[in-house]
């Protein structure tokens, strides 16, 4: 699996979003994210089969000083979770887009892949950010 | 005595390289920090540094080496006149008519019903003319709320006068097992000769310098006080004076982090108008008997009256850190106390936390549960400071 970042999509919360050609979609959060987090200690991800809602939470990153809440960019059934990731979260900082994937999903409803952002949206929302 | 209590969620992105849409405060050395890639934060009305590179980075380069920290923040009043130890000796509940020049003491500034109001160091000092003064650092957070206060107090001695110096200096910390031998070359006198909680009027580059050997790390160390125009020379002399021991700058994210290990209240989590020193394990800081002070007839019941919690220190299972708020529980779910304070630890690898919970419960090594957010974690309650630093 190669995953380009910049043709991904993209959630205002910094999750991303690959879809593969039979519908599987494989989700991630961005570097952005991961470096303004930094000093990563935990993630919770959600169970296998388990039903996601676009927008709503499915996890949780915990770094040294918060905690914040992971939201689905897409609604879907979990078909396959990375579950190495949880052990070995410096992954995320070396490559949170190949190696640090941390979930995919079936999706209910590829519409919603519509309503997400391109790279560049993505980039320019971060470049206000920052 | 403080760090930040933010919340670094995904959807608040901390400002970076730039406060000129900012109307918070600065400190003389917030340019410094903006072109050396620190995210600021709001801290106490100002724009403080959280972190440079990484909070882990920054924790474990204070413990092994050292650390410099901008704690301009923090208040800083002074107060002249030769009766100015008896006016704080009327509002510490540190005793202060017996302070030499050159003692620095921890103490508590409370509420007639013994309740804290601010946590501050109290400095015996001595002018270029020779004159003592005592110098008083406080909260950031609290600094208003004490300049409103003493207001009456000040009133009942027109003799002492009282200036707010904050704006006009700045506030260094140098902290870690390499700070000595960092700050020992800008300075003239033997600073390694400045014992703990001792202080001196000395001179950097010919520039006044106030030279505390105190810290709010655990570590070994100084904090500086100096002219605000001076602040930016003195800090870029003190980061090339430490390059070969490895200092870097470190924001209040580990400045957090390094007071919890270190078991130091925060006020704000451990500290409030409604904990007594008592109750904070901070008793060592009252000195009650022969001296009557604000709130020392309330403190005198409190000391023999039955706590209703006392503070204690709490080791996590797993990865996920207890924050403030959080429930302590019993092993049959009854709830026996909340957490204060709580991180993951850089030198431990592990949670830890500070809380307040049932005296009878006190005990070491009990086996709780803490609420972590709707799941229980299983923690035990420890022995405090969680680290201490081996003794040079």
């Amino acid at each position: 699996m190669t995953i380009d970042p910049k043709q991904l999509r993209y959630a205002s919360t910094h999750e991303w979003v690959s879809l593969d050609s039979s519908g599987i979609a494989t989700i991630g959060i961005s570097a952005f994210a991961v470096e303004e987090l930094t000093d990563l200690v935990f993630m919770a991800l959600p169970k296998l089969g388990q039903k996601l809602v676009a927008q709503q939470e499915f996890g949780e990153v915990e770094s040294v000083k918060a905690v914040s809440p992971l939201y689905s960019p897409v609604s879907g059934e979990v078909v396959e979770i990375h579950s190495e990731l949880v052990s070995e979260l410096e992954i995320l900082g070396e490559d949170p887009y190949e190696k640090g994937w941390l979930m995919k999903v079936k999706l209910s409803d590829p519409s919603e892949l519509d309503k997400l952002m391109d790279y560049s949206a993505y980039q320019k929302q971060c470049g206000e950010a920052a | 005595m403080e760090s930040p209590s933010y919340r670094t969620v995904l959807e608040t992105f901390t400002k970076r390289n730039s406060v000129t849409q900012s109307s918070n405060l600065t400190t003389p050395l917030t340019a410094w920090h903006c072109e050396h890639g620190a995210r600021l934060a709001e801290f106490a009305g100002y724009d403080m540094p959280i972190q440079y590179t990484g909070i882990v980075a920054e924790h474990n380069a204070t413990r092994s080496a050292v650390g410099l920290f901008d704690i301009s923040h923090m208040g800083r009043l002074r107060f002249d006149g030769s009766r100015a130890d008896q006016l704080l000796d009327h509002l510490l509940t540190r005793r202060v008519t017996d302070m030499k020049v050159g003692q620095v003491r921890y103490s508590l500034v409370c509420n007639e019903e013994g309740g804290i109001l601010d946590d501050v160091l109290v400095s015996c000092l001595e002018s270029p003319s020779s004159k003592n003064y005592f110098l008083l650092v406080v909260n950031a957070s609290n600094r208003p709320k004490i300049l409103k206060w003493l207001q009456p107090h000040l009133a009942d001695f027109p003799d002492v006068q009282m200036t707010d110096v904050t704006d006009q200096t700045a506030m260094i910390a140098v902290q870690g097992p390499r700070a000595v031998e960092v700050c020992k070359p800008l300075f003239s006198i033997p600073i390694d000769q400045i014992g703990y909680y001792k202080s001196r009027v000395t001179q950097q580059m010919g520039k006044a310098t106030i030279l505390s050997r105190t810290g709010y790390t655990g570590e070994d160390g100084f904090e500086l006080i100096v002219k605000a125009d001076e602040a930016p020379r003195i800090w870029e002399n003190l980061m090339l004076s430490g390059r070969d021991a490895g200092i870097v700058p470190v924001g209040l994210g580990a400045r957090d982090t390094l007071r919890l290990e270190a078991s130091m209240p925060l006020y704000g989590h451990e500290l409030d108008e409604q904990i007594d020193p008592f109750r904070a394990g901070l008793g060592f800081a009252v000195n009650l008997g022969d001296r009557q002070f604000v709130g020392s007839e309330a403190l005198e019941g409190l000391k023999i009256g039955k706590a209703t919690s006392v503070r204690v220190g709490l080791m996590l299972d797993g990865m996920r850190a207890a924050r403030q708020g959080a429930s302590v529980l019993d092993s049959d779910s009854r709830v026996i106390g909340i957490v204060t304070s709580g991180s993951h630890s850089p030198t431990l690898n592990q949670p830890i936390a500070m809380a307040y919970i049932e005296p009878s419960m006190a005990i070491e090594n009990l086996a709780v549960e803490v609420d972590i957010r709707g799941s229980r974690v299983s923690a035990k309650i420890c022995s405090q400071p969680f680290y201490r630093r081996k003794s040079s």
